[in-house]
């Protein structure tokens, strides 16, 4: 039987969740420190505005305690949803030559770590989902979803992911290049951190951030489903933000392509 | 003495070992600003909005901010490396080589790692809050200099105390160091102080992991707001941690084996 490229692609993603599921099930007490680092600092933040807020007579930005719940805690699951970690791993892998390994596979090494991030995703959700739970129960968010913008939040979510994932893949293949990948990575995340909404709703910064925020991709990473999911994005503003998402999805899959294509070559050229 | 020779000595070879690497200096500055921008960035959003935060000012979080990255930096460049690699002795059986040396092994085992470029956090740390005490000036004087002196040793004495139990129960459970990166995490949460936070976050900040002790105390100490009741407190887990950790030691080393035996 001749197998298509779909059906040997499945397959693959088949045994990555399989593989996945038994190595976290191994790790159950790193999965629970993993859990503390990615509620402790939506938590902090979520405190420290909450706090603003009462100080400055119940909101502040369109944002009151309840709100910044909502916010923060919906920027945690969007976040758990959307994140990649690739760009640690490729400095190793290039350097120990373990990447002769997989481009040896008979596909782009780049679906291994697709499988294994969404993988990831669904087995550590299994203990994420609980926990929203109880944040809820303790921080009493307000949420009131529109119908129309919770429609737009489940393109706006995959879209969101494809774009950390290719921008996180290309940042990756940096280690094709040069060993101090790890700084470069730090300057991403700080760009994150602060542009993408992790720090504070977008709507608090400074207006010249917020322009930055819209311009590069950190909005449409992260920040845009959270608004979508908190019913905050205005009118056409919904399709103009997808279509900004497309249009960054589009271009760091093309970064993800001409990257990697320069950088094989350089890779090869050090195996001969 | 003896001890503070010792201490000396682990600091020298720190510091040739490490001169080895001046690249090494460059990355810890690269780290240490983007450390400084994501805190005083943090800050500066904030007081966009409100002059006050749960009743400190710009000013005085800022030296909190300081502190925060000083005493960060202190834990990051001895206690951290010794006390990781001690459990890496006891998996491995390689602590024979420490327990034979002719000194207290508890006093070898903590500072036996020095992470020199650290210091950059450290001294960093030290200019924020002399940045800050400028701008606070007015309302500083020798007494809350003595207190934050105070505050800052006692809360430097039960972190160490604090990861120097957790670092013991290596010698039961030989995979602890998972649970000290949860230190690692809740630190993050010193940057703020801890008096913001909901009382059960608050008691977790405190006396589960103490990074209220750490941090927000001495910050107190320093802007005149810390109370003789919570100071005596800090003295008195100060000495109680210490005492309890050492004799928690003590206790523990009777269960190691080494690779010899």
């Amino acid at each position: 039987m001749r197998q298509n490229t779909f059906t040997r692609h499945l397959a693959i993603y088949q045994a990555q969740f399989k593989i996945w599921t038994a190595v976290q099930v191994q790790y159950r007490v790193a999965m629970i420190i993993w859990l503390i680092g990615i509620i402790i600092e939506p938590v902090v933040y979520l405190v420290v505005w909450s706090n603003v807020a009462t100080a400055s007579g119940g909101s502040v930005g369109g944002y009151d305690s309840a709100g910044f719940a909502a916010y923060f805690i919906g920027a945690m699951v969007v976040n758990h949803l959307t994140f990649c970690w690739h760009m640690w791993e490729y400095d190793t892998i290039i350097r120990q030559g373990q990447l002769s390994a997989r481009l040896l596979r008979p596909m782009h090494p780049i679906h291994a770590d697709l499988a294994e991030n969404l993988a990831y995703k669904v087995i550590t959700s299994v203990v994420v989902v609980p926990t929203t739970i109880v944040l809820i129960l303790i921080f009493r968010p307000a949420w009131q979803p529109q119908v129309g913008q919770m429609l737009a939040f489940f393109p706006a979510l995959v879209m969101a992911f494809l774009i950390q994932f290719f921008m996180g893949w290309a940042l990756a293949m940096a280690a094709f290049w040069t060993t101090r990948i790890s700084a470069i990575n730090r300057i991403y995340f700080l760009g994150k951190l602060f542009l993408a909404g992790q720090l504070s709703p977008l709507s608090l910064l400074p207006q010249r951030l917020q322009s930055a925020a819209s311009i590069s991709p950190f909005r449409w990473m992260l920040s845009f489903p959270v608004e979508l999911l908190l019913g905050r994005v205005a009118g056409t503003a919904v399709y103009t933000g997808l279509l900004a998402q497309f249009i960054w999805v589009t271009l760091s899959l093309l970064a993800v392509r001409a990257i990697w294509r320069a950088g094989v070559r350089r890779y090869s050229a050090f195996g001969s | 003495m003896r001890t503070f020779r010792i201490i000396a000595t682990y600091f020298r070879l720190g510091i040739l070992g490490e001169l080895e690497y001046r690249a090494n200096f460059f990355i810890q500055i690269f780290e240490s600003i983007l450390g400084l921008v994501v805190a005083l960035g943090g800050l500066a959003v904030v007081f966009e909005h409100t002059e006050n935060l749960g009743g400190w000012s710009p000013d005085q979080l800022v030296a909190l901010v300081g502190i925060y990255l000083l005493v960060g930096g202190l834990i990051n460049m001895v206690i951290n490396p010794s006390m990781e690699r001690f459990m890496q002795d006891v998996r491995q059986g390689t602590l024979d080589f420490t327990l034979v040396k002719p000194a207290d092994s508890q006093l070898l085992v903590s500072v036996q790692r020095v992470e020199i470029w650290k210091l950059v956090d450290v001294l960093i740390g030290v200019a924020v809050i002399g940045i800050a005490l400028a701008r606070l000036h007015s309302s500083i004087g020798w007494g809350e200099t003595a207190v934050f002196a105070i505050a800052l040793f006692c809360g430097a004495t039960i972190v160490y105390s604090f990861w120097l139990i957790l670092a013991t129960c290596s010698f039961w459970f030989v995979r602890v160091e998972n649970i000290l990166v949860i230190f690692q995490s809740m630190y993050s949460a010193g940057r703020w102080p801890v008096g913001i936070y909901p009382q059960w976050l608050r008691f977790i900040l405190t006396f589960l992991v103490p990074v209220a002790f750490a941090v927000t105390v001495p910050a107190q100490g320093l802007i005149g707001q810390l109370t003789s009741g919570n100071l005596g407190l800090a003295v008195g887990l100060a000495v109680a941690l210490f005492i309890i950790a050492r004799l928690f030691w003590r206790y523990g080393i009777r269960f190691y084996s080494g690779a010899s035996a």
